[in-house]
């Protein structure tokens, strides 16, 4: 189903629908922290980030095949590499360019709480078992993601001057991009009577409060809640960096659409 | 080459022990960069735990290890061969322990 056809009307549209969004998000930007392979701050660090980069594509690689199955597609792969940038339903926030390492920290801080809190909740509600099984499996790993994150975002806000300013400048950027995480249109709201998604608002209140607690313990001011945020890419508004992050994860595949490691 | 290319700027070096399975005694696995403990553990479990390695991590700062030198070798590893009476070959061993080997 492309962005532009009507709302799910099947429990399986629904299903695939969510699946892809969930997805999306998870495939952009685990591209986004896999640029990072080789430029880490530190040997240890860059590994992190790899492994951090490695569960978010392979999170999009279980829910892409079962989309597939679902759709009757042939593989995880038509989703990820022939489709554009129009279909895909990933939030600005995932695709915007990689930025320093304090970007990256905020970003995936800012994502990780997010899907801590959504998954949990999507662990009690979903009934389908080889959607709820994978939702239990990532679970462990999007915890470590906070973990790491979170100790990052402390470090660098309580660190140097420098640090502190940096991080500081990456939430204040950044945050006009996390109000999209919470939006729901008409799609979500079929997902939600289907029981496979949850009503983002119930959870709203403790990801601020986590996040604002560790802005706080960070000493980091805390963004404007109430400011201007952006919104639309689920429906296909996307910013300028996805079609060239595109571009560049799609151009071997499009080009040798046959080509296999041989 | 800058005036501070010989300033140590790496985070401190941290020794990682695992244990493989419960009840098992922890193993060395090899050192990790970190600046402090937290992060010495996320360190470890990204570069000695992605494969279900282990259950469980000790890290300890380096420098915190009191080690033998080499020189050491003779009194604390001279083996016992010149002490026989170390050796608990002397004693007969009962005929039903010799049995049930």
């Amino acid at each position: 189903m492309s962005t532009f056809d009507t709302i799910p009307k099947t429990q399986q549209e629904a299903l695939v629908e969510t699946l892809l969004r969930l997805a999306d998000d998870r495939l952009i930007l685990g591209h986004r922290i896999s640029e990072w392979a080789g430029h880490g701050p530190e040997l240890e660090e860059d590994l992190a980030l790899a492994n951090i980069a490695l569960d978010m594509i392979g999170h999009a690689s279980a829910l892409y095949t079962y989309a597939a199955e679902l759709e009757g597609k042939a593989d995880e792969d038509y989703y990820a590499y022939f489709r554009d940038d129009i279909d895909f339903k990933n939030i600005a926030l995932c695709e915007l360019p990689r930025g320093d390492f304090a970007f990256t920290i905020a970003r995936i801080f800012l994502f990780s709480t997010f899907s801590y809190f959504l998954y949990q909740k999507l662990i009690d509600i979903v009934e389908d078992e080889q959607f709820n099984g994978m939702l239990q499996k990532h679970f462990k790993e999007i915890k470590y993601h906070l973990r790491h994150s979170r100790e990052w975002v402390l470090r660098l806000g309580d660190g140097t001057e420098e640090s502190h300013q940096k991080i500081q400048e990456a939430f204040d950027e950044i945050w006009m991009y996390s109000g999209e995480m919470f939006d729901l249109d008409e799609a979500d709201q079929v997902a939600i009577q289907n029981n496979l998604f949850v009503d983002t608002s119930d959870f709203r209140e403790e990801w601020e409060k986590l996040v604002v607690d560790t802005l706080e313990e960070a000493t980091l001011n805390v963004p404007d809640m109430e400011q201007y945020m952006f919104s639309g890419s689920r429906q296909g508004r996307h910013t300028e960096h996805l079609g060239r992050l595109l571009a560049e994860m799609q151009f071997l595949r499009r080009s040798y659409p046959d080509a296999d490691w041989k | 080459m800058t005036e501070n290319s010989t300033e140590n700027t790496e985070w401190p070096l941290w020794e990682v022990f695992y244990q493989p399975k419960d009840g098992k005694p922890f193993e060395h696995a090899g050192s990790v960069h970190a600046a402090d403990a937290e992060m010495a553990l996320q360190n470890a479990r990204d570069t000695y735990a992605r494969r279900s390695e282990g259950i469980a991590f000790w890290v300890v700062p380096s420098d915190q290890i009191v080690a033998s030198t080499p020189e050491d070798v003779g009194p604390f590893f001279d083996p016992a061969n010149d002490k026989p009476y170390r050796h608990p070959q002397f004693y007969s061993v009962p005929r039903a322990v010799k049995k049930r080997k």
